[in-house]
């Protein structure tokens, strides 16, 4: 298949399944009870009525709208575009110091069996503390840092806590990429008399590509999870998380205004995995011998 | 140095002329609740420069062992050994000796020339010479043409050529192989086996070869080094070779005292007296 055709073809699937999702909404609203089904006195699926389940034309074009009925006001579609660029510099920030910090560990681990016994359980544990248990903690801890002029923001805060969660995938995923070598190119790499570190940078990050982008992608998503919670339980304004707690304060006028944000968040997300997709276009070289 | 190699450089003087002796030498592998392995036991092992000696055995004979002593990647329990007299650390530092394993090794992420040029790179070559030396080799191992192919896209064959090439890239006076021809089907093999005899006579290399394959060894060597396993031990060392007259080709394949020394070698392998003879030699196509 040639490139062009594969690219054309991977378009329409990803365009067929949207299409899909939305039949599926419009169909359920058309055709579904009102009152929802409910089996047992449990409701199994949602109501059918525009205030549960509005149809989706009207929530793309609360795009357009104004954001409230005073005049001049800025549009939603503008309101969460900014919101969606405040959001995805903080999750990027996150993302960055998540890496670093991932990678830093895994190469302590890596090179210290001592290290690995010691951390990884933690490593571990730590993502089982709910994010919204460590967000007040964080700011407050936070707060009390200015070196100089320099004071620590909420922004600080919330990048931190996407860091939080950024961090672990890089770790582990790291971890296993440079144990990935075979015994043959560690032996290669003795022979050579080649000490550790050098070894680590002719042999062990390059092999450990393939698993590192993986990791880097699950990263992405985690540090834009992380920063919309963190948003929230922060109260930072600005962002996406703030945007999407407001606008479902409206959703009783307006249900459809809700989405608005809610299909902001799902963009960033999706700008963020594109982004690390291009991190592995650009490691390709170092992708040779996966299936392709 | 370990503290279990006992060798030193004092006698350097009787050392030249020989590539590798091997005095002595036992491994242990120690394990919890299980008795210890005895990989190798009293190894006594001299290679001249320039000579050519298999190390052939069943599986656990210690044959990869001895080889991996050798190269440094793995120290004797006792015993002493020294390469172009140091010590197989020293040896290993000075890059005295060239290696290459069963598996290629190549680096996937590396064309083919960057491969040959890997050893060369981590030892501060300039690039100006790293290149000429790296054309050389491939004209050297037939693959001038793939320079910038990467591994996945050759042959066995063809990869165990780039790893021979990288093993020759410093130019070493020693070549240790692991059962580098293992993987490969037998028509590659045999081309291979010629390919390295060539090789050999152009660079003038000692070798040391593990295989298990008894053609593969009369046909390469000088010295046949017959082991056995449990504990790993030298039964014997047959001379191999087409003699003063003949050449390594396909021709000495077919002669008489191919299948004499290949007969000799089985017969040494299984142990019985001379009485298996006629029928060992009549079985070379088995490895």
């Amino acid at each position: 298949m040639t490139r062009a055709l594969w690219l054309v073809r991977r378009i329409l699937l990803g365009t067929i399944g949207v299409l899909v999702l939305v039949g599926v909404w419009e169909a359920y609203k058309a055709l579904g009870p009102a009152n929802g089904v409910v089996i047992h006195g449990n409701t199994v699926l949602p109501r059918t009525t525009d205030l549960a389940m509005p149809h989706v034309w009207e929530m793309f074009s609360k795009f357009s709208d104004p954001v409230n009925s005073f005049a001049g006001t800025d549009t939603v579609g503008s309101v969460v575009w900014s919101a969606c660029l405040f959001t995805l510099k903080l999750s990027a920030i996150g993302w960055a110091i998540g890496v670093v910090v991932g990678a830093v560990l895994a190469v302590l681990m890596a090179r210290f069996r001592l290290a690995e016994s010691a951390m990884l359980p933690w490593i571990v544990l730590s993502q089982t503390v709910p994010l919204i248990a460590i967000a007040p903690l964080v700011r407050r801890w936070g707060s009390q840092i200015h070196v100089g002029s320099w004071v620590w923001s909420s922004e600080n805060s919330v990048s931190v806590i996407a860091a939080y969660l950024a961090f672990f995938p890089v770790a582990v995923g790291a971890l296993r990429g440079l144990r990935s070598p075979d015994a043959t190119h560690l032996d290669l790499m003795h022979a050579y008399g080649v000490g550790w570190w050098r070894t680590l940078f002719t042999l062990r990050l390059p092999s450990s590509v393939p698993y590192l982008l993986p990791a880097l992608r699950l990263a992405a998503a985690s540090s834009v999870i992380g920063t919309v919670v963190a948003e929230v339980s922060i109260g930072l304004r600005g962002g996406v998380g703030r945007l999407i707690i407001e606008y479902a304060q409206s959703a009783g006028g307006d249900p459809a205004k809700p989405w608005a944000p809610i299909f902001g968040a799902v963009a960033v997300g999706l700008v963020a995995a594109g982004a690390v997709g291009v991190i592995g276009l650009l490691c390709r070289p170092y992708r040779r011998g996966e299936a392709a | 140095m370990s503290a279990t190699t006992s060798d030193t450089s004092t006698d350097t003087a009787t050392d030249i002329g020989n590539a590798v002796e091997v005095s002595g030498v036992s491994r242990v592998f120690p394990r919890r609740r299980a008795d210890d392995v005895i990989a190798l036991e009293g190894v006594d092992l001299t290679v001249a420069e320039g000579e050519f000696v298999s190390l052939i055995g069943p599986s656990g004979c210690g044959k990869s062992t001895l080889l991996r002593i050798i190269a440094d990647l793995d120290t004797p329990s006792s015993g002493s050994l020294t390469v172009f007299g140091k010590s197989a650390r020293q040896a290993r530092l000075d890059q005295d000796y060239g290696i290459a394993f069963q598996q290629a090794g190549l680096l996937p992420w590396r064309s083919v020339a960057d491969n040959v040029a890997l050893p060369l790179e981590l030892h501060g070559t300039g690039s100006r010479a790293r290149k000429d030396r790296v054309g050389e080799l491939l004209d050297l191992v037939g693959l001038s043409d793939f320079a910038r192919a990467h591994p996945d896209e050759l042959s066995g064959g063809m990869q165990q050529r780039v790893a021979i090439a990288r093993a020759l890239a410093e130019s070493p006076r020693l070549l240790l192989m692991d059962e580098p021809f293992g993987a490969l089907d037998e028509i590659t093999r045999e081309r291979m086996q010629g390919e390295l005899v060539r090789i050999c006579a152009e660079t003038g290399a000692a070798v040391v070869f593990v295989t298990h394959s008894i053609p593969e060894a009369v046909f390469l060597s000088d010295r046949v080094v017959v082991m056995t396993p449990r504990p790993g031990r030298i039964i014997d060392i047959v001379d191999s070779g087409p003699g003063d007259q003949g050449r390594r080709d396909d021709d000495f394949r077919d002669a008489a005292g191919f299948f004499h020394t290949v007969a000799r070698v089985r017969e040494l392998l299984h142990g019985g007296p001379g009485a298996n003879a006629i029928a060992a030699a009549r079985g070379v196509e088995n490895r």
